[in-house]
């Protein structure tokens, strides 16, 4: 094997050789698990003589994946046409239990304990209207959210209490969409406290895309592009007709509208973009930071610019008329639309489907996700690694776990997702949520949302020991039931049941027999809820 | 305390002997806080080769059949302390303004280009190598070490045609290729060459996730953003349970999986189960060994990366590429002065106690430093800041380093078609240069169209 990775091959010969050795592997860990599987109970009575036992059988020498992630969806350089066809819809079809979890992990936060299976049944497009076409306020059911004191947060003040806030709304809020959509368009106009430096600011944002979210692109598109947070964070208020400033400019077409690599604007759109966006200006105090965001004509360049072949006096609100208008943008938004909610690419006729609906129904977000979330392709096609702070959500919902505690902030921070604090302005990377350093931080964070539901192994006199005599089966169960009844494959099914019966040795002494069942207990709940499968939905 | 090169009495033949004999006797465990190497049966050597990840191969020699028990024990110690070398590649994210960090202070134009932002000439030390250039004042560690021949200087490196996107022009750099759709890293195509499948400490991204130059196509590779706090407990969990839960969450990574999302989590939960292991090795080996760091590192966490990175090539830790980020964001569009030198303060001084860390250490021989940014920055200032530029300036640090400047510093008089700094060097040049001359490997390989590509003499 050394020899032949020294040797001179092609790149891509290479590349294939590795596919096959690949395959091989897991041919081969295939027919160890078969053998696992056969001779399980022999090997599990020599276990409780090693001090820490290795289950050999798993432990294949070669891994199933590189660490690539997964691929987002990019909308062509060349796509089709928009089309008046009809977009590709599962219909009216009764839901059934695997495509309602789907739906609520995916557009919403997970299923609340039960919510999936009361759903089973039903036209699966009522339960897709249930969620894009919600009326009046949304109702926010349970406690209110506290610290760690039992005090009420404040999110515009503490750190982390911004975080937290948000969390609370995405774990009791009845419009599980609105509040999904909010996320994507923090992620898709991202800004981060870190360089706004104002809480107050990033919460007035949030509010925003939350009021807009199933409203028009367009209009969201010109709020941001005026908003206090997005000025700062993108250098608007520096942006003047003396010195421009490119930098909203260049994001506005790269990652907000058009996207880069497809040809749809040229540098000298970039330069001549942000002597459009000129104007906005702010004022500064110690006591107040940063306010009193205004447009000031004196401040603006009115002279005419050329954007994307068109010269005019342009000013803010035509550079986002002129994008929105750019015949690239329905593709670029409906692609990276459909990539927050599935994993393989639109179809050629989907996207012109989509696009065509988009910009008849005059740039609707709502449209467009209520035909994503009816495309077959939404609950036919792979799963998705789940956010971090969807995956903290869930769980919590699973459990009717109110928030009281801001650890979450810095727990989900540690597993990759600070809500108001993304990485920079193109947003969270969706391809690589999972590594080794986000992984045991998910650990973490389950752990903390078994904090205060736990079966303590070595209660305080007087105080309910754990079962005694609780079987394997009755422990899984029990920890299954413990976060809803969540899905798990059979193959992760089958070997946390393995360490189920084998964790500890019988007979045990008396005094080990409640202890080590209430950590067997605590192991299950944690191995269900760091399992592969709850990473994905 | 072993030293990087204590394997000179060790052939590799000792330690397959060594591995085998005890793989039959069958090993006991090793917990974290048990006296080391007391009651392992073990000498330190083997110890650290355990650490090194070995011990999987040992464990499951019966298993796995010979043929990978040798390749783990030959791959370990091949990295552990044969003086394989590690590369080191630090992100200075936001494109770094290369006209401050060497600024052209006698160039001509250089007031008229940036009459706010503009250095003093003397107000940093003169770069010998074209005494037009002065280091900023807060990089006065970079010229101490380019003084000492160990910094080899890009003053204006980049690609043809320039990207003016961040995360295109990152993505290039981080892909080692101008294909926006190309994913694996360019190091962790490397990885994917020579890596051992079951280490994932090879590429390791010191941060809370990984870094995608080191994104690989088949071998694992790790992020760990605490290397000393790597472990994981859970409420009401304890031993003798707590072992094999663990164990069961790494073994439930290397099940089937029907999609990619899922193969990524499979992936991520077996590699984890590996790294666990690992580093609760390094930190007992590391707290009971009593030989730290005889150097000074200034506080915050990017210099405790380093400092613990020095620890654990120190321990004979298999890793060959490492990436980290700078301290602060480079992306300058306002606020530059001050910015730009908080941001050097930070970073500067915490570079040049990791590499006296390694020259005490006796690691420097093997480690190289490679610093980036995605580009540099436009001459012409904005008033407070500067917008995104092209051709920026890289450095390689290192006792190793050839030390002669790479490409020349092109001037300000002539500027790109869209008034950009003009390169002189290709990034990809230098990539494959560090491939053949660092890592003796083949740059084709690695890198598309390396044979295009002009090889800078980098490493002495």
């Amino acid at each position: 094997m050394i020899a032949r990775r020294r040797a001179a091959v092609d790149h891509s010969e290479r590349v294939s050789s590795v596919l096959d050795d690949r395959r091989a592997a897991q041919r081969k860990l295939a027919k160890e698990q078969a053998a696992h599987h056969d001779q399980h109970g022999k090997r599990r009575k020599h276990r409780h003589k090693r001090k820490r036992h290795k289950d050999s059988a798993y432990r294949v020498a070669v891994k199933p994946e590189g660490t690539l992630g997964v691929a987002l969806p990019v909308a062509p350089a060349s796509p089709p046409p928009p089309s008046s066809a009809p977009v590709p819809a599962v219909g009216s079809a009764p839901i059934t239990l695997a495509q309602a979890r789907r739906l609520l992990w995916r557009a919403g936060f997970g299923p609340a304990p039960g919510q999936a299976e009361a759903l089973v049944g039903q036209p699966l497009e009522q339960v897709v209207f249930a969620l894009t076409r919600p009326s009046g306020p949304a109702t926010l059911t349970g406690p209110e959210p506290v610290n760690e004191e039992g005090k009420p947060l404040e999110p515009a003040s503490a750190w982390g209490d911004d975080h937290c806030w948000w969390l609370d709304r995405m774990v009791r809020s009845d419009q599980q969409l609105v509040e999904r959509l909010t996320l994507i368009f923090h992620d898709w106009f991202a800004n981060s406290n870190a360089q706004v430096d104002s809480q107050q600011l990033m919460l007035d944002q949030n509010e925003l895309f939350r009021a807009m979210a199933l409203g028009s692109f367009e209009d969201l598109f010109q709020a941001v592009t005026t908003n206090p947070a997005m000025l700062l964070f993108l250098n608007g208020t520096s942006n003047n007709r003396w010195d421009p400033n490119e930098n909203y400019a260049r994001e506005m077409m790269e990652l907000f509208s058009l996207g880069a690599d497809r040809g749809a604007y040229t540098e000298d759109d970039v330069r001549e973009m942000a002597r459009a966006l000129t104007g906005w200006r702010n004022d500064w105090s110690e006591a107040l930071g940063d306010y009193d965001f205004r447009f000031d004509s004196s401040y603006h360049d009115a002279g005419s610019k050329t954007v994307f072949g068109q010269t005019g006096k342009w000013n803010y609100e035509d550079a986002v008329r002129l994008c929105v208008g750019h015949p690239l943008h329905a593709s670029f938004f409906v692609t990276k639309l459909w990539g927050y909610f599935v994993a393989s690419a639109p179809s050629e006729a989907t996207l012109a489907s989509l696009q065509g609906l988009y910009v008849s129904s005059g740039y609707s977000i709502r449209a467009v996700v209520e035909a994503i979330l009816q495309h077959p392709d939404f609950y036919e096609g792979p799963e998705m690694v789940t956010p971090p702070v969807v995956y903290n959500a869930g769980l919590l919902r699973s459990i009717s776990r109110p928030i009281d505690t801001t650890a979450w902030a810095w727990l989900s921070a540690n597993a990759g997702q600070q809500l108001f604090y993304p990485p920079n302005v193109s947003g969270w990377d969706f391809t690589r949520w999972l590594d080794t350093s986000t992984a045991r931080a998910r650990w973490e964070m389950a752990s903390y949302v078994t904090s205060k539901t736990y079966p303590n192994p070595w209660p305080a006199e007087g105080e309910p020991q754990y079962s005694a005599t609780e079987d394997p089966a009755a422990a899984l169960s029990s920890a299954l039931s413990y976060w809803a009844n969540p899905r798990l494959s059979p193959e992760s099914e089958q070997c946390i049941a393995a360490f189920a019966q084998s964790c500890f040795a019988e007979p045990l002494a008396s005094w080990q027999k409640s202890p080590y069942r209430a950590m067997r207990q605590n192991a299950l709940r944690m191995l269900i809820a760091t399992s592969p499968d709850m990473q994905v939905s | 305390m072993a030293r990087s090169c204590s394997c000179d009495d060790f052939t590799r033949s000792q330690l397959l002997r060594r591995g085998a004999a005890i793989a039959g006797k069958g090993l006991p465990g090793i917990e974290p806080g048990m006296p080391m190497p007391a009651g392992t049966g073990m000498d330190r050597r083997t110890f650290l080769l355990r650490s090194a990840g070995a011990a999987l191969s040992v464990y499951g020699a019966s298993m796995l059949g010979p043929r990978h028990f040798e390749e783990g024990i030959a791959q370990a110690a091949a990295a552990g302390g044969s003086g394989e070398p590690v590369l080191v590649s630090i992100f200075m994210e936001g494109g770094w303004d290369a006209l401050s960090v060497l600024a052209p202070v006698g160039e001509a134009r250089y007031k008229e280009l940036r009459p706010v932002l503009g250095l003093q000439e003397g107000a940093g030390r003169v770069f010998t190598e074209d005494e037009t250039l002065m280091w900023h004042p807060a990089a006065g560690g970079l010229a101490e070490l380019h003084e000492e021949g160990k910094v080899t200087v890009f003053p204006a490196i980049g690609y043809e045609p320039s990207e003016e996107s961040h995360f295109t022009s990152r993505h290039y750099w981080e892909v080692g290729q101008l294909d926006a759709n190309a994913r694996s890293g360019w190091m962790g195509r490397y990885l994917d060459l020579v890596g051992d499948p079951d280490n994932p400490l090879q590429g390791l991204s010191l941060d809370y996730s990984l870094a995608p130059a080191l994104a690989t196509e088949t071998m694992p590779v790790a992020a760990v953003s605490s290397p000393a706090d790597y472990t994981m407990w859970a409420y009401g969990l304890g031993e003798p349970v707590a072992g094999p839960a663990l164990e069961t969450f790494g073994a439930l990574g290397a099940l089937p999986a029907p999609s990619p999302a899922y193969a990524q989590a499979r992936a991520a939960s077996y590699d984890t189960g590996l790294v666990l292991e690992e580093m609760a090795n390094f930190v007992t080996t590391e707290k009971e060994s009593g030989d730290h760091a005889t150097v000074t590192y200034p506080p915050g966490e990017f210099a405790e990366r380093l400092a613990v990175l020095a620890a654990m090539l120190h321990n004979g830790m298999p890793i060959k590429c490492v990436s980290l980020n700078a301290v602060g964001s480079y992306d300058t569009h306002a606020g530059e002065v001050d910015t730009l030198s908080t941001n050097l303060e930070q970073t500067v001084p915490a570079l040049v106690a990791f590499q006296r860390d390694l020259e005490a250490r006796g690691l420097d021989g093997r480690v190289l430093i490679q610093l980036w940014s995605e580009f540099g920055r436009r001459p012409r200032e904005n008033g407070s800041g500067t917008d995104h530029g092209a051709g920026g300036v890289a450095f390689l640090i290192g006792t190793r380093v050839a030390g002669k400047m790479i490409g020349e510093f092109p001037g300000l008089t002539n500027l790109d078609e869209n008034e950009n700094l003009i390169r002189t060097s290709d990034y990809r040049g230098m990539y494959c240069s560090l491939l053949e001359q660092w890592f003796q490997t083949e740059a084709g390989l690695v890198i598309p169209e390396a044979a295009t590509f002009e090889r800078p003499v980098l490493v002495a």
